[in-house]
């Protein structure tokens, strides 16, 4: 996002695009990675209520993996994760620094 | 009163009113505390935040996190500027320039709300103006770098309060912020933790329907400042929970009641233990802090279920 | 035929508040402000008025409310008076800052300590820097004519930003004068509807206020601040035409009295210009050349056109009613600043009177006029800064 230059007609401390704060990708802080293995889903949504950065995508119901843009790797999807039959849907891996 | 459905499978299909790309840290629990919040609430929702670590990470330069109509004026005044905002609100109905409903929320951290900001939030809630004030309670000043505030419990280490050789960690309790809003007398008090999601999205959802000044203490982990991991905000607030160092009730109507009761009661230990700020409390020589800590603890709790079973005989 | 009443600044500018009707006022009791509120809680108690009153429990809230409900998107106008100006000092900076368009009427007293309720200027000249614009009055006439003005000079498209309209605690918010009031039709015509701009309460299109705002802009939001400023000028003499046209009262950004001859002159703010002139009239009689000069618009401070009026004298006595303690009073340093690019400009004095409402007397007006005429005939040294009407010299 460019920095809006102020002047007189612009200063006004007001933003008016609603939630345009979705094209800072603040993926790029991330360490540690989400890993979604969709077997071991038991679809109980709970990632996607607990994850603070709105990284959980789920359609028709069901969890489908994560929106690598803004997750930053907290792991509370994962340490939450109740899976199925002792394995969880959700692990977390280091990031690939390259 | 009709109630939409808070089943996870519902409300998947909504928006959530908070957008991504905000700069809370990672596993912020205030973060988890609004779009809960923010779910459970059907209305069109006018907001506000004092200056603190919600308001900064979601709202900078020309970036907003926030799809609803919400505004920051300084950092003691929340409760108050809001209440201008709905007071506009009633005076352009009754003026015939608005028709639509909808509904006004604070979303404040325990420093805005226990101490700088209660003056002005005793003030709307002694008016009655019709808000919802959600305190996201992470028991310091997170923003400015885990100073103690009103909020922070007892024995916590602080950067103001830090655990030395001579004085160990903070040895003032927490203010019971959730009995000075029920002493306003108002429709409804409650606290609520992220880890009870339904519990927390009900109380949101019943307290939204109640006109009137409403307060929500909502616990709201910060591993930053808890010197805990950065996953564990849900895992250590459900031990708050049931450890009873954080009880969940509310006040209606001046009825007190416990919404949720741990099957087991589990020793505060259990939730202080994961947490760097208590680390000094587990050495021997601070043995008796842990014992306090305890004792306070039960105290209260025994208090509540003592209210709560007055209540229910009808005395 | 022009109806007269005689009420005193605190009726006057309650009457004001009455015939505009805002859609919020939000305050807190503070002398002499509070007999203003209090009269206008009548008024809306009676229903003269549909206004919402908020009735806060502290300035900072006061200004808060008001913050909040202009954000909202309508007319909000409140009151205050010294300390309460004080405890408003952070929120008078964000109500400027976010463009509110706020009005509130400033009765002015001294600041605490030691504790003095009575009139004095340190409240409204210690908020001079605020981003508010300042309109000063003489008497009630003069705030009540000020105040109807400040709701189109803050509501402006090209200006959007709070006024405070000062009138002088107790000596004219609590004596009897003589005032014309207009009509409410016509008030209500001068003053319009309100169009709100990025209104808060507009939920299809929401926005937000306040960010943060770091290096990258807000060095340049400030500037813009400044340059809005600027418009002030142009938008308070236009608006002053139209009231004019309304009610046959003409005001500039100062008033200039008999300056054009005179060789001394006295700047003075609000009341103490009303003896001043009685005296300089007085003194005109005996021959000698006085003038004055009564600033309206204090802020933004019309440098220019204040040292045409003055470069011309020999010597200049600023009256500040209010100190700066270890430095020149506020006045004082804005002549100052004006005449400073003039190669001819005259001797300046700076007289500090009525602190904490001391009256200032006739007598006091014809000193000062002694002592530039001494000045003048080089019988005396000028001295920069003293007080004057101290006991001590009783």
């Amino acid at each position: 996002m460019k920095t809006r230059i102020i002047t007189k007609s612009t200063c006004k401390p007001v933003i008016s695009e609603p939630g345009n704060s979705a094209v800072y990708k603040t993926g790029a802080w991330r360490s540690l990675k989400p890993v979604f293995e969709a077997a071991h889903c038991s679809s109980c949504l709970l990632c996607w209520l607990y994850c603070p950065d709105m990284s959980v995508i789920v359609h028709d119901g069901k969890m489908e993996g994560f929106d690598l843009d803004y997750c930053k790797g907290c792991g509370i999807c994962a340490l939450e994760c109740p899976g199925k039959k002792g394995e969880k849907a959700i692990t977390m891996v280091k990031e690939d620094i390259l | 009163m009709t109630t939409s459905s808070l089943k996870l499978k519902d409300l998947v299909n909504k928006d959530i009113r908070l957008a991504p790309g905000h700069r809370m840290c990672q596993g912020c629990g205030a973060a988890i505390v609004v779009k809960m919040a923010l779910l459970a609430i059907d209305k069109p929702v006018v907001a506000c935040s004092p200056t603190g670590c919600l308001e900064v990470t979601t709202c900078i330069s020309d970036s907003t996190a926030w799809k609803i109509p919400w505004i920051h004026s300084a950092f003691e005044n929340a409760a108050v500027t809001l209440a201008g905002v709905e007071t506009m609100y009633r005076a352009l109905k009754k003026r015939g320039k608005i028709s639509q409903d909808m509904t006004f929320v604070v979303f404040a951290g325990d420093g805005g709300t226990y101490d700088i900001g209660l003056q002005s939030l005793s003030g709307v809630m002694e008016r009655g103006h019709d808000l919802l004030y959600i305190c996201y309670d992470n028991g310091a000043y997170m923003n400015t770098g885990t100073q103690r505030s009103g909020a922070t419990p007892f024995g916590a280490s602080t950067t103001t309060s830090p655990a030395g050789s001579a004085v160990p960690g903070k040895l003032q309790l927490r203010k019971d912020i959730v009995k000075i809003m029920a002493a306003h007398n108002i429709p409804y008090v409650a606290q609520a933790s992220p880890s009870h999601h339904l519990d927390l999205m009900r109380k949101v959802q019943k307290a939204v329907s109640i006109s009137g000044p409403k307060f929500i203490n909502i616990l709201s982990p910060c591993h930053r400042g808890w010197r805990s991991k950065a996953d564990d905000a849900i895992t250590i607030s459900k031990l708050a929970v049931n450890t009873c160092f954080w009880p969940l009730y509310e006040i209606e109507n001046g009825k007190m009641k416990l919404t949720h009761v741990p099957k087991e009661k589990l020793p505060v230990a259990d939730f202080l233990k994961p947490q760097g700020r208590f680390a000094h409390l587990f050495r021997p020589d601070n043995a008796w802090m842990l014992e306090d800590a305890q004792r306070q603890i039960d105290a209260e709790w025994a208090a509540l279920q003592a209210t709560q079973a007055c209540e229910a005989s009808g005395n | 035929m022009k109806k007269m009443t005689a009420v005193t600044g605190n009726e006057a500018l309650a009457e004001a508040l009455r015939q505009i009707n805002p859609d919020v006022c939000a305050a807190y009791p503070i002398t002499p402000q509070t007999d203003m509120m209090q009269r206008f809680s009548d008024f809306v108690a009676d229903g003269l008025v549909d206004t919402e009153m908020m009735l806060v429990e502290s300035e900072h809230s006061a200004m808060s409310a008001c913050i909040g409900a202009s954000a909202g998107g309508g007319r909000v106008a409140t009151a205050t008076s010294g300390p309460g100006l004080a405890l408003m000092w952070e929120m008078l900076y964000v109500a400027s800052g976010m463009r509110c368009p706020i009005v509130m009427a400033v009765v002015n007293r001294a600041l605490s300590a030691p504790l003095n309720i009575h009139c004095d200027h340190s409240d409204a000249m210690g908020a001079r820097d605020s981003g508010w614009i300042q309109l000063w009055s003489e008497n009630a006439q003069e705030a009540y004519d000020n105040f109807i003005m400040a709701f189109r000079i803050a509501e402006h498209p090209g200006i959007r930003l709070p006024v405070m309209v000062c009138m002088d605690g107790f000596i004219i918010s609590h004596s009897v004068g003589v005032m014309d009031f207009l009509a409410d039709d016509k008030v209500q015509r001068f003053v319009g509807n309100f169009t709100p701009q990025d209104a808060l309460l507009d939920v299809e299109r929401p926005v937000s206020y306040g960010p943060l705002i770091v290096t990258d802009q807000y060095h340049e939001y400030k500037k813009a601040q400044n340059e809005i400023m600027d418009s002030v000028f142009a938008v308070t003499e236009a608006v002053a035409s139209e009231f004019e046209y309304l009610s046959g009262r003409r005001y500039g950004l100062f008033e200039s009295y008999r300056l054009e001859d005179a060789e001394i002159g006295i700047v003075v703010l609000n009341s103490a210009a009303g003896t001043c002139k009685d005296i300089i009239d007085e003194a005109r009689e005996n021959g000698v050349k006085v003038g004055l000069l009564k600033p309206r618009l204090f802020r933004p401070f019309p440098y220019a056109a204040v040292a045409e009026a003055l470069s011309h004298l020999k010597v200049v006595c600023v009256l500040d009613r209010s100190d700066s303690f270890g430095a020149f009073a506020p006045l004082y340093v804005e002549i100052a600043a004006s005449l400073y690019p003039r190669e001819q400009r005259p001797v300046l004095l700076n007289r500090i009177y009525g602190l904490g409402g001391r009256d200032f007397m006739p007598e006091h007006v014809e000193a000062v006029i002694n002592e530039m005429t001494d000045i003048v005939s080089r019988r005396i040294a000028a001295t920069p800064k003293k007080y004057i009407s101290l006991r001590q010299y009783y």
